[in-house]
């Protein structure tokens, strides 16, 4: 495949606009597989309260990759990363509006 | 008499030769496959949109009932096998590799390898189902299912027998409504199967491969969640 210089906000060209290197999938599976095995290493280390946290850091990064790479968000127009992140945006406001309800319910018995 | 097309009001006295010249899947509402490539990729975006929120929902839930319940939860994901657990992880990620190299041999008019790639990911995408039931049926056996078969105790701390039976809920929820979402996508892999082979897709027209793609990626991360949600904790 030929490499079109460019890639966003085109309207009106074919969609054959870009083919993205083979090598880029396979460097995205090798980091998702190192990902995994360091999630279940972390796991069985002792980190007291990180162990959660660490384990979510590694999952957010994977999940980032496979949306920016596998899911070619990187080459999208910007009406795309529209949508992806304004639903994430939405599911932040879900997670801190519950949690500043259920982390300060300091009168609950649980 | 039909209404003219957009494509006909801007290019008036085209008509004819257009329609004769259009790609078979080009729909008569688009400008052109790029402008139909966009609209189908975007809608699809908005769908995952929602699918993350609808999956978020039960995310939040589980959150919250772990930070009230942190022994049983600790005490539930005991009774998960991590190596099963890896193992189904790993053949996820293989079958996104697969289904974007699927995309990517659409994209290039490799009609072999895209068919090819396509049967991958759904053999690995069955793959993790099968074993998805083997561990269920080993929990049922257990007597760890919610609900009136649920007979496990938990010797060591019978204080927490509730609150694994909650884990539990969460377990069957979670990775129930994950593999819903694989056995649809198998049956869309199946249909996909069948028009890769007959030569639909190439670097004109690969959008609806594109599309299964950005819906099989999605359920691949709400796997990486669950995975250490489920299975790792101490």
């Amino acid at each position: 495949m030929a490499h079109a210089p460019d890639h966003a906000d085109h309207v009106g060209h074919s969609p054959a606009h870009h083919q993205a290197p083979l090598g880029m999938y396979f460097a995205v599976f090798f980091a998702l597989m190192g990902g995994t095995i360091l999630t279940v290493i972390a796991s069985h280390v002792n980190l007291g309260h990180w162990n959660t946290p660490v384990a979510l850091a590694i999952a957010i990064i994977k999940a980032t990759l496979v949306i920016l790479w596998f899911m070619h968000v990187i080459h999208s127009p910007r009406m795309t990363w529209v949508i992806v992140i304004s639903s994430f945006l939405w599911l932040g406001v879900l997670f801190v509006l519950m949690f500043s309800d259920y982390l300060t319910r300091i009168w609950n018995i649980y | 008499m039909r209404n003219p097309t957009l494509h006909e009001l801007q290019h008036p006295g085209t008509s004819d030769d257009a329609h004769a010249h259009h790609h078979p899947f080009l729909q008569h509402h688009f400008e052109d496959l790029g402008q139909q490539h966009e609209a189908s990729t975007l809608g699809m975006w908005f769908f995952v949109a929602q699918e993350i929120l609808f999956f978020g929902g039960i995310f939040m839930a589980y959150s919250v009932y772990r930070h009230m319940y942190p022994e049983a939860w600790s005490a539930g994901a005991h009774h998960q096998n991590w190596k099963i657990g890896l193992f189904n992880t790993i053949v996820l990620i293989g079958s996104s590799l697969t289904m974007a190299l699927a995309v990517w041999g659409a994209q290039g008019a490799k009609r072999k390898l895209t068919t090819v790639m396509l049967v991958l990911t759904l053999l690995l995408g069955m793959t993790f189902v099968g074993v998805k039931g083997f561990e269920y049926r080993e929990h049922i056996h257990e007597g760890l299912f919610p609900g009136s078969h649920f007979t496990y105790v938990d010797h060591a701390h019978p204080e927490l027998t509730r609150g694994v039976e909650l884990f539990m809920v969460f377990y069957f929820t979670m990775t129930g409504l994950h593999a819903l979402h694989m056995i649809i996508g198998a049956g869309l892999l199946i249909w996909f199967i069948k028009r890769a082979w007959r030569g639909d897709f190439g670097p004109e027209y690969y959008s609806p491969v594109e599309i299964m793609g950005l819906y099989w990626h999605f359920v691949d991360i709400v796997w990486i969640f669950l995975f250490p949600l489920l299975y790792l904790i101490h």
